[in-house]
């Protein structure tokens, strides 16, 4: 299950990123909104796992996601401030929102070890994700150089947070 | 009370003469390591028993320098500094307990 909802998860954000609202690239509003959404869908997540886990390295794990997405999300918020822009909802926000519900209903219905095994599998699947898709499509799509170099250093800080999430994985093995 | 074994002599001795000798080559020095782009730079430094060490980071997310033998733990706030005064000789190792891939090393030998 998980499996297919990871690559489902990605397909979709591939799929709709690359082809675009009018099947063009995503435009910088598009971009902003749809990394904005998926910090604030991580630090949900991580919400979630502090209120059910008592495992030490999956909360420490959850508060360091808690922190980092919401500094990034409050750049991102001042950058878009500053450059006069209104983030723009798209199908791509939509669909990760719409998994991301999804997930949390499955999550929540998990407890102990089985969760925070769950919670842990699937940050590595939705880093995965976003990272390939901000390699990939939103980083090279994004016109504004400010924004740019925010996405960039995400990437480089959410590529940390893939890595500690596989290691998380490993020991909860 | 770790102090009190073998290196106190030559530590006291020190200090007794840098009281005698204010202006020596021996004082200590302040460090300073840039955090940027989620790294340490310089990733390796060199320094002396009593220097002090100093992060500062050009980071808008938190971070720590934590040595891997559990000798010290400093936070370093976004955009903000975090020190320590190194009180022992040793290879240290140290890195971000936020962001596990961030590294760096301390050499610290015995006051010149």
């Amino acid at each position: 299950m998980r499996m297919r909802g990871t690559a489902a998860l990605a397909a979709l954000v591939l799929s709709t990123i690359t082809a675009g609202a009018q099947g063009t690239k995503p435009n910088d509003a598009q971009i902003a909104h749809i990394a904005y959404t998926a910090g604030q869908i991580d630090i949900k997540a991580a919400e979630l796992a502090l209120q059910k886990s008592h495992n030490k390295e999956v909360r420490a794990f959850a508060e360091d996601m808690m922190r980092d997405h919401k500094a990034v999300n409050d750049k991102a918020l001042a950058l878009v401030k500053k450059l006069n822009v209104t983030p723009q909802d798209n199908d791509t926000s939509k669909g990760l929102v719409k998994q991301a519900d999804e997930k949390e209903a499955s999550l929540k219905k998990l407890n102990g070890a089985a969760f925070d095994k769950a919670y842990a599998e699937n940050e590595v699947g939705f880093h995965k994700t976003v990272n390939g898709a901000l390699e990939s499509t939103l980083i090279p799509s994004a016109s504004n150089p400010d924004l740019k170099d925010l996405l960039r250093t995400g990437l480089k800080i959410f590529q940390g947070h893939e890595q500690h999430a596989e290691h998380v994985v490993q020991a909860l093995k | 009370m770790r102090w009190l074994r073998k290196g106190r002599p030559l530590r006291l001795a020190w200090l007794l003469g840098l009281a005698a000798c204010p202006v020596s080559s021996a004082v200590a020095e302040t460090i300073q390591i840039r955090v940027e782009d989620l790294g340490f730079v310089p990733a390796q430094v060199s320094a002396h028993v009593g220097d002090t060490v100093e992060w500062v980071s050009r980071d808008f997310v938190a971070h720590t320098a934590t040595a891997r033998d559990g000798r010290w733990d400093v936070a370093i706030p976004a955009d903000g500094k975090g020190r320590i005064t190194l009180t022992r000789a040793g290879a240290v190792a140290y890195y971000c307990r936020y962001h596990p891939g961030m590294i760096g090393s301390i050499s610290i030998t015995a006051p010149p």
